[in-house]
């Protein structure tokens, strides 16, 4: 007996009729309860650690033309540059005298600057020298001052450099083409805007940050924090949004047109937040903080929505999130880079097209029913080193303590006399104009 | 004049005081000169000089010479001139006030202040400008990363190769070896020795090789032709034969493969049963296909059509009766009577509300049975069960495929010599199936030609009962095709006798076409009749009908064709009435939830109280408060369902407690969940749309910041470069075009 019929199968109608697919709402619960716990279960975010350095990773630096490179400075002075597809250093230069301050890629990715306590600007080729050749900076610019921070135009042969005052270089010049000053205090970082490219920004220790103009030599305005700002990133999708990471535990992001209120306060550090970077997509930050961990926040949401800590890692100071938008660099003080996945469950490599179909749906059904308390309860949960757990609670108890005193001195005083302020305008002091 | 001198002394002390040695000389200078004047003129008017004290002495050395003198009024009287050493000064001070005057210059604080806010208005203008951009992309439902898609340039090797140069001697060492050999570095990547060894090819073996490929060009030529002329052939006939050698062919293998390895046989089988599922499930025999619409519509007339939609059926009926696998040593008779199912079942009871719906059979379900399980003996397992008749009438059939191919070659010739004869043979064949419809469902495939001749008497007997019967159930009954045959051989012989007038043949093909269509109308008056026979035979025969629908557990047996599952499973269940219990829940949950009557009756109160002593009837009457009845219950209607109304805390703990975020009313946040996004109640067009995520990246590819080449409007405004107020801007327009980029490594 043959068959004589072909063999492939032939597509099969179905039937959507809702009555022969009952119970819609629970069978999708449970799907997204299970999908949460999945979530969790293969949530492994730390991929590697890249060890080499001597002394603390103090600064680090994307290659704007490759993935797998990225150059790391340390507080020794050594600038390392590192092959992530192999997780190797394959390059290691001896840069500065003391710290390695500050260090940025040239847009085009063939060379590199740094600056150290050593008060030089350097700049240095991305390829490794030939056979027989030294190892030399392409220029070097002796200067007055220590720079403590460096930034390159995103168009331009143009950089900036910030410690006194902030200078702007023409790369073929040995001095500045203008300094721009507004008191007195030392910057501590500068940050040229990645889509209005004459935009700086830039934040001093003596708790403000300084908008400038490139084209008209002129500082624009001055926003007076409560605390210190470490360090400031713009948006790399929308030109008026930068956010800025404060000694006070918080993040604020702002919109530079509007700078009297922070558009969003970001709080769930319990020490100072050292370094802030982007994604490439504009919708999330990867913050480093002195407490240990990093936190990735959504941009228009208070709280982060993940937090990565291992046991070895110690403060946090630099810390970087990968052009492809996959991975997040951190750079410690225990002389280590770490690399991690931006998406902690993310399955990384190549999805068949129905992995890919399962994995949007989950990620819709985890989104449709996000706010049910089990699958909530499940989503939110993180485990955290002691150290941080405690110093949460701390805080809270701290601020709970606040504002019940707040709310007491308003209920013994004059109607009116005690305003409320909400949480965006407690942290600003003024904006000088 | 002493009032004008003195006016002008006053003047010039007012206006210079501190020179006072030279304007002192000009004055007696002056004094001097009136003096000698005085001396000529008629005034006699003597100077005074102050030479002695006086009462009035002036402080400012004015030698009060008339101080004796009185004051006469025609001098008081006399009109104020203008005096003209006065007006020049006046004229210039109201000059003066007239224009406005000179700000102070601001302080350098101030200066810088005012650039600063200038600058700021202007520049958050200009970055205002992307404000609609932003609020875009935060609002798009789908982003994808990078903005631009990139064009991945793969540089040539030989560019990359020339940049390229030896330094260390290791690589020195390599370049100077693949020198040594000539290796080249450029496109045809072979060296010179390469080339040669390649041209080295003798004639000879060149002719043989060409030779071969020629031979093998024919050959393949030959076969395309054959298997194209074989394609060609029209007839049904043949290519049934051809298909019948070909099982048979299968069989024979099959059966060898059996002796040989019975392992392998029995894989083979099991093959062929998933294969036989997949065309059953493929629900192709249905007749529902475009070509068998098309048959069925053309089957009034064309005898072919009719003939291969019959085929069609039968084979979708083959294909859907139920497996049955029987024991080896069963004879294929008797399979049927003997089924296990029917037996192990439940009886029915005669409440059919009260039984177990689940296990009750379909009335309607039972009609065909009889008459299908009859034919299950030798049609169930068509491979094995046909292997076993087909190996014993082997010999004839062959002699009677020879006879059949012979008799298309004959029919071939026939049919190029006489349209006459071929009009002739279309009406023999269209006589071969009288009573037949497109309907019509039940009839094995081969039935006509291999049916012994004991059937066909039995089916002659039954004929009687036609009347009774509906035409379906004759047609089924395969044993009409013999006669039907022998009609058609007549037919033949009086073909080859040579003469039918076709017109005679036209009548009969119009008189049988009557007769069918009183078949049909019988048909449709008779189905409930037919439905009361066969019941009744089921009954008489004593074997519950096994209904065939499909909602019903599928029989799933074993390769063995060792125990029924079914009957396994019930008797595993044997104490268990799933249904009973569900109902004495109901029951209960009914009860619960009917509202209890409040008692509030005190014995003793107001009577004697005791044992023994019951409240009084009309005490209970009052205190015993009838709750009001409760609310129909919402499965009232619901046989099968037990709706339960109170809140349920395990439930609630799964439940939202307050609204969330972004919903204003619950009703929104109700639909949002109440909306299914699965793949189980949408299309696959809308599930793809429902779940596509709001950020797409792409592993691998740099994403740039945005920039005005992305958004189309903003690159227009750029290019135009209208606006005053960007002109500052480095012109957009002089960069360096963007190289495209590589892909990231």
């Amino acid at each position: 007996w043959v068959s004589n019929v072909c063999v492939t199968l032939t597509a099969v109608p179905r039937n959507y009729d809702p009555a022969l697919h009952p119970f819609e709402v629970p069978r999708e619960y449970v799907r997204a309860l299970n999908a949460t716990k999945l979530e969790r279960v293969f949530a492994k975010p730390f991929l590697s650690s890249l060890d080499g350095h001597r002394d603390g990773v103090n600064c680090m630096a994307k290659h704007p033309k490759s993935l797998s490179t990225v150059l790391s400075g340390a507080c020794d002075g050594e600038v390392r540059i590192w092959n992530l597809t192999k997780r190797q250093c394959i390059r290691t230069i001896q840069a500065h005298e003391g710290f390695v301050r500050g260090m940025c890629a040239r847009f085009c990715g063939t060379s590199f600057f740094t600056v150290g306590d050593d008060k030089t600007v350097k700049q240095w080729k991305m390829e490794s020298p030939e056979y027989g050749e030294e190892e030399e900076p392409i220029h070097t610019i002796l200067g007055k001052t220590v720079y403590t921070g460096i930034d390159h135009h995103w168009k331009e042969a143009v950089f900036a450099t910030c410690g006194h005052q902030v200078d702007i270089w023409d790369e073929q010049r040995t001095s500045p083409m203008c300094s721009l000053t507004w008191g007195f205090d030392s910057i501590s970082s500068v940050k040229f805007n990645p889509i209005e490219t004459y935009l700086l920004g830039s934040c001093a220790s003596d708790r403000n940050i300084v908008l400038y103009d490139m084209r008209k030599s002129t500082p624009l305005k001055k926003v007076i924090l409560n605390m210190r700002t470490n360090t400031l990133c713009w948006n790399p999708m929308e030109a008026f949004i930068f956010t800025a990471a404060n000694e006070d535990y918080n993040l604020y992001t702002f919109d530079m047109r509007f700078l009297e209120s922070p558009v969003m306060v970001h709080m769930d550090h319990v020490s100072a937040v050292l370094d802030v970077d982007y994604s490439p997509t504009g919708k999330e930050f990867v913050s480093a903080s002195f407490d240990k961990s990093v936190r990735i926040f959504p941009v228009d949401k208070g709280h982060s929505r993940e937090v990565y800590h291992t046991k070895r890692m110690q403060h946090v100071i630099t810390v970087k999130w990968t052009s492809d938008n996959k991975y997040i660099l951190c750079g410690s003080d225990e002389m280590n880079i770490r690399l991690w996945k931006a998406n902690a469950s993310e399955k990384l490599g190549v999805l068949a097209p129905r992995e890919k179909a399962a994995m949007n749906y989950n990620q819709k059904l985890k989104e449709k029913f996000q706010y049910h308390p089990k699958i909530r309860r499940i989503a939110q949960h993180r485990h955290l080193p002691k150290s941080i757990y405690c110093q949460i609670k701390e805080l809270r108890i701290m601020r709970e303590a606040r504002r019940r005193k707040e709310l007491n001195r308003r209920k013994h005083s004059k109607p009116g006399s005690v305003p409320f302020v909400s949480e965006r305008k407690k942290h600003i002091v003024a904006v000088v104009k | 004049m002493a009032e004008e001198w003195l006016g002008v002394e006053a003047a010039g002390s007012a206006s210079e005081g501190e020179d006072e040695g030279p304007e002192d000389g000009e004055r007696r200078h002056r004094q001097l000169l009136e003096a000698v004047s005085s001396l000529a003129g008629r005034r006699r008017r003597k100077l005074a000089e102050r030479t002695e004290a006086s009462a009035q002495v002036s402080e400012f050395n004015i030698s009060c010479k008339g101080a004796g003198e009185k004051l006469v009024l025609s001098e008081l009287l006399q009109p104020i001139r203008p005096k003209s050493a006065l007006s020049g000064v006046k004229k210039e001070l109201a000059r003066v006030k007239q224009k406005a005057a000179v700000e102070l210059p601001l302080s350098k604080e101030e200066a810088k202040r005012v650039v600063r806010e200038a600058a700021y208005v202007e520049t958050s203008k200009d970055v205002g400008k992307w404000q609609p951009v932003v609020l875009q992309n935060r609002r798009a439902e789908q982003l994808v990363f990078p903005l631009k898609q990139e064009i991945a340039a793969v540089v040539p090797l030989e560019q990359t190769i020339s940049a390229w140069k030896a330094r260390t001697p290791l690589e020195q060492e390599i370049f100077g070896l693949l020198h040594k050999t000539q290796q080249p570095i450029t496109d045809p990547l072979l060296t010179p020795e390469e080339t040669a060894s390649l041209q080295a090819m003798s004639l000879e073996e060149a002719r043989r090789r060409r030779a071969e490929l020629q031979k093998a060009r024919v050959v393949q030529s030959y076969y395309e032709a054959k298997a194209r002329r074989e394609k060609k052939i029209k007839s049904k006939k043949y290519h049934r034969v051809l298909k019948k050698s070909r099982r048979r062919k299968a069989l024979k293998e099959f059966e060898l493969l059996q002796k040989s390895d019975p392992e392998a046989a029995l894989a083979r089988l099991e093959e062929l049963e998933q294969l036989r599922m997949q065309e059953r499930m493929s629900l192709k025999h249905q007749n529902k296909g475009k070509w068998a619409r098309s048959r069925a519509v053309m089957a009034k007339y064309d005898l072919e059509a009719r003939k291969a939609v019959q085929e069609q059926l039968a084979r979708s009926k083959e294909l859907m009766q139920k497996v049955r696998v029987e024991l080896p040593e069963e004879a294929a008779g008797d399979a049927p009577e003997e089924d296990p199912t029917p037996a192990s079942v439940p009886a029915v009871p005669a409440g059919a509300s009260r039984a177990n719906p689940w296990m009750l059979g379909e009335p309607s379900g039972a009609a065909e049975e009889p008459e299908v399980q009859e034919g299950l003996g030798d049609a169930a397992v068509p491979g094995v069960a046909e292997s076993k008749e087909e190996v014993s009438e082997e010999e004839e059939e062959m002699s009677e495929e020879e006879a059949l191919l012979q008799d298309f070659a004959q029919k071939r010739q026939q049919r190029a010599g006489s349209p006459a004869g071929r009009g002739a043979g279309e009406t023999g064949a269209a006589s071969k199936l009288p009573g037949m419809s497109p309907v019509r469902a039940e009839e094995p495939a081969s039935a006509g030609l291999e049916q012994p001749a004991q059937a066909r008497e039995e089916i002659l007997l039954s004929e009687q009962l036609g009347r009774v019967r509906t035409m379906e159930d004759v047609e089924a009954l395969a044993s009409e095709e013999p006669v039907m045959e022998d009609v058609e051989a007549l037919a033949s012989e009086q073909r080859a006798e040579g003469r039918e007038p076709p017109a005679a043949a036209q009548a009969k093909k119009r008189a049988r076409q009557r007769e069918e269509g009183r078949a049909g109308d019988r048909r449709a008056k008779k189905p409930p009749a037919k439905k009361q026979l066969i019941s009744l035979e089921a009954m008489l025969g004593g074997t519950a009908p096994e209904a065939p629908w499909p909602s019903l557990p599928v029989l799933v047996e074993e390769e063995e064709g060792g125990i029924d599952q079914r009957g396994v499973i019930t008797e595993a269940f044997a104490g268990d009435d799933v249904v009973a219990d569900f109902r004495r829940e109901k029951d209960k949950a009914e009860q619960a939830a009917k509202p209890q009557p409040v008692n509030l009756v005190l014995p003793g109160w107001g009577e004697w109280g005791g044992t023994g002593l019951k409240p009084s009837a009309k005490k209970i009457k009052r205190f015993l408060l009838k709750p009001p009845p409760a609310p129909p219950r919402k499965d009232q209607h619901l046989p099968h369902v037990i709706i339960s109304e109170r809140r349920n805390i395990h439930a609630a703990a799964h439940q939202v407690s307050e609204l969330p975020f972004p919903f204003e009313r619950h009703q929104q946040f109700e639909q949002s969940i109440r909306t299914p996004v699965g793949a189980t109640w949408n299309t696959q067009r809308a599930f793809q749309k429902l779940t596509a995520p709001r950020v797409v990246t792409r592993a691998g590819h740099i994403i740039q910041p945005l920039s005005a080449e992305d958004v189309p409007d903003m690159a227009a405004a750029a290019g135009s470069g209208a606006q005053p107020a960007l002109e500052t801007l480095p012109k957009r327009g002089a960069q360096p075009p963007r190289q495209p980029r590589e892909r990231a490594r």
